[in-house]
């Protein structure tokens, strides 16, 4: 018996399925949030450069593009996993993946996987179409890489967990439109929390959202709101208190295995 | 040290499912010998599928335990899986993906890569889907996608089939197509496990049949000693003249155009029937007699439940 109870060529077959499934509508999952990204940064850079400068020495494009980043990479990592598993659920299909011997986090890195695949493929094209209008620094790629993980991890998974919970398209709907846009728009991806009211640069630094958006920026600019240390501390607590609970839907088959 | 037992095909020992304060099986012991064809039969809601669910592992039992091949469900249900295949009873599909792509992920899922592309391209053949290998699963018709369902069950090539109503709402000739494929899989050495509402079918296909109603078994046994234990047979007579006599009344099952059919009991002597109406001056055009089918069992099993 192997130490490891795995179904490699299960796993990578269900990858495999995941990823295809974005990949054969990439003009929607790729190139229109790329689309709507690029709109931000034309109007919002063009209103306020100049008018603004959140830190010394940076321009307010060079601000906002790694917040722009971001907030793609959240909207898709939790748009990817979850009308995947949605979709899988009202079509029916769910049940080829649900009997097949597939472990449930096997099933866990397969959604995971393909999330991190289309947010990282949104972040390079916009990273690339951005090159023309600002150059963007990189203080550390190693801080970028791993805030980028966590970040679009812990979408992945609540992407999973509102599958998981929905029973119709419109529950999705609501989680987006009441939850991730309002979290990844106000969490300071157009302004420094240093310009809130103290009310909400104090609520602030209770959003986790806000802590990927600042982690990510320093690993650019070097400089940010929070302490790195503190933003990958909230990141990583988030990702993993979200895979603990994702995980034990998935293996106690809450709502999927009735 | 004595040599273990071959496992059953399918063992289910004390399975209860309730979902809420709705108990959709009250306790289900039941095995499926290895080879056999056999025929799981109830009316609509009776528990069938979900039994068929909590085997396949899509539903979890609030008690008992099955094990496919002897490996649990549940703790091994790796191997549970691999050794079995289902043909679900909706259409379900991918709309994402073609007929081959989606077959030869399938055979990823069950650990089989490359390996398992030959025996696809057989199976897209003998399913006669060869002219949709690279059509869209949305494109299809609903005959077609049924049998690419057949397909996605037997990829992994199951010793254990398991068919939820597979000619329900499919056309005469792919009916006939799909006992013929279902018959070569037994002879091959595949257990069969088989839903259906056309019992005609179940009667010629299956070798052991059972009958489940309100999440109970009501009988598990071989479909011809179920059929030659059942106590009556049927008399259909045509009538001229006076009609049927108050004392035969309570006999007759059905009337239709001029037919009257008489459920008797085998030791009720079909002359004696044939005096009593002669007696009350019934002139009889027509008679025959016939042996009771499955469904007359059904019905008679079944039936209480639902007065």
């Amino acid at each position: 018996m192997p130490i490891v109870d795995v179904n490699a060529e299960g796993l990578r077959a269900f990858t495999l399925k995941e990823v295809k499934r974005f990949w054969s509508v990439l003009g929607q999952t790729v190139t229109a949030p790329v689309m709507t990204a690029l709109l931000y940064l034309l109007v919002f850079g063009q209103v306020m450069q100049g008018r603004v400068e959140v830190y010394p020495g940076v321009g307010y494009t060079q601000f906002l593009i790694p917040g722009l980043i971001m907030m793609s990479v959240i909207q898709n990592s939790f748009a990817n996993s979850s009308s995947s598993l949605t979709q899988a659920k009202i079509m029916g299909n769910l049940v080829f993946v649900l009997m097949a011997p597939l472990a449930s986090w096997e099933l866990f890195v397969a959604w995971l996987g393909a999330s991190l695949l289309r947010a990282g493929l949104v972040a390079l094209v916009l990273y690339c179409a951005t090159w023309p209008f600002v150059h963007l620094p990189i203080h550390s790629f190693l801080q970028l890489l791993g805030m980028f993980l966590l970040a679009s991890g812990s979408l992945a998974v609540i992407g999973v967990i509102a599958g998981i919970l929905a029973s119709k398209f419109d529950h999705l709907a609501s989680f987006q439109n009441f939850l991730i846009l309002p979290a990844s728009f106000l969490s300071g991806v157009f302004y420094s929390i240093h310009s809130l009211p103290e009310f909400w640069q104090r609520v602030s630094h209770f959003n986790p959202f806000f802590y990927m958006i600042d982690g990510f920026r320093h690993g650019f600019l070097g400089v940010g709101d929070a302490p790195v240390w503190l933003c990958f501390a909230w990141t990583g607590g988030f990702f993993a208190v979200l895979s603990a609970i994702c995980l034990w839907m998935l293996s106690t088959g809450y709502k999927l295995r009735p | 040290m004595s040599t273990p037992p071959i496992p059953a095909a399918v063992a289910i020992a004390g399975v209860k499912k309730q979902y809420g304060k709705t108990v959709a099986l009250k306790g289900i012991d039941l095995e499926v010998r290895r080879g056999e064809f056999f025929g799981l039969l109830g009316p609509n809601g009776a528990g069938k599928s979900t039994l068929i669910n909590i085997i396949a592992g899509l539903v979890r039992a609030s008690a008992g335990r099955i094990a496919v091949l002897g490996h649990d469900v549940e703790r091994n249900f790796r191997a549970a899986r691999k050794s079995l295949g289902v043909v679900p009873q909706e259409l379900v599909f991918d709309p994402f993906f073609n007929v081959i792509d989606m077959l030869r992920l399938q055979a990823g899922y069950y650990g089989a890569g490359k390996a398992a592309w030959p025996w696809i391209d057989q199976l897209i053949e003998r399913l006669e889907l060869t002219e949709k290998r690279n059509a869209m699963m949305r494109t299809l018709s609903g005959g077609q996608k049924r049998r690419v369902l057949i397909a996605q069950a037997l990829v992994h090539k199951p010793p254990v089939v398991i068919l939820d109503e597979p000619t329900a709402g499919v056309d005469v000739e792919l009916r006939r197509t799909l006992w013929q494929f279902t018959r070569e899989l037994h002879a091959r050495g595949h257990t069969i496990i088989l839903t259906t509402h056309y019992l005609e079918e179940a009667e010629d296909l299956c070798e052991r049949v059972a009958i489940i109603d309100q999440g109970m078994l009501r009988v598990v046994e071989g479909t011809k000693q179920l059929l030659g234990r059942h106590p009556f047979r049927f008399l259909k007579l045509k009538l001229n003249g006076a009609g049927l006599p108050e004392s035969l009344k309570p006999l007759v099952v059905s009337e239709t155009g001029g037919e009257v059919e008489l459920k008797l009991e085998r030791k009720h002597p079909v002359g004696e029937v044939l005096e009593t109406l002669r007696a009350h001056g019934a002139r009889i055009d027509d008679v025959h007699t016939r042996e009771p089918t499955l469904e007359d069992v059904f019905v008679e099993l079944t039936r209480h439940a639902h007065r």
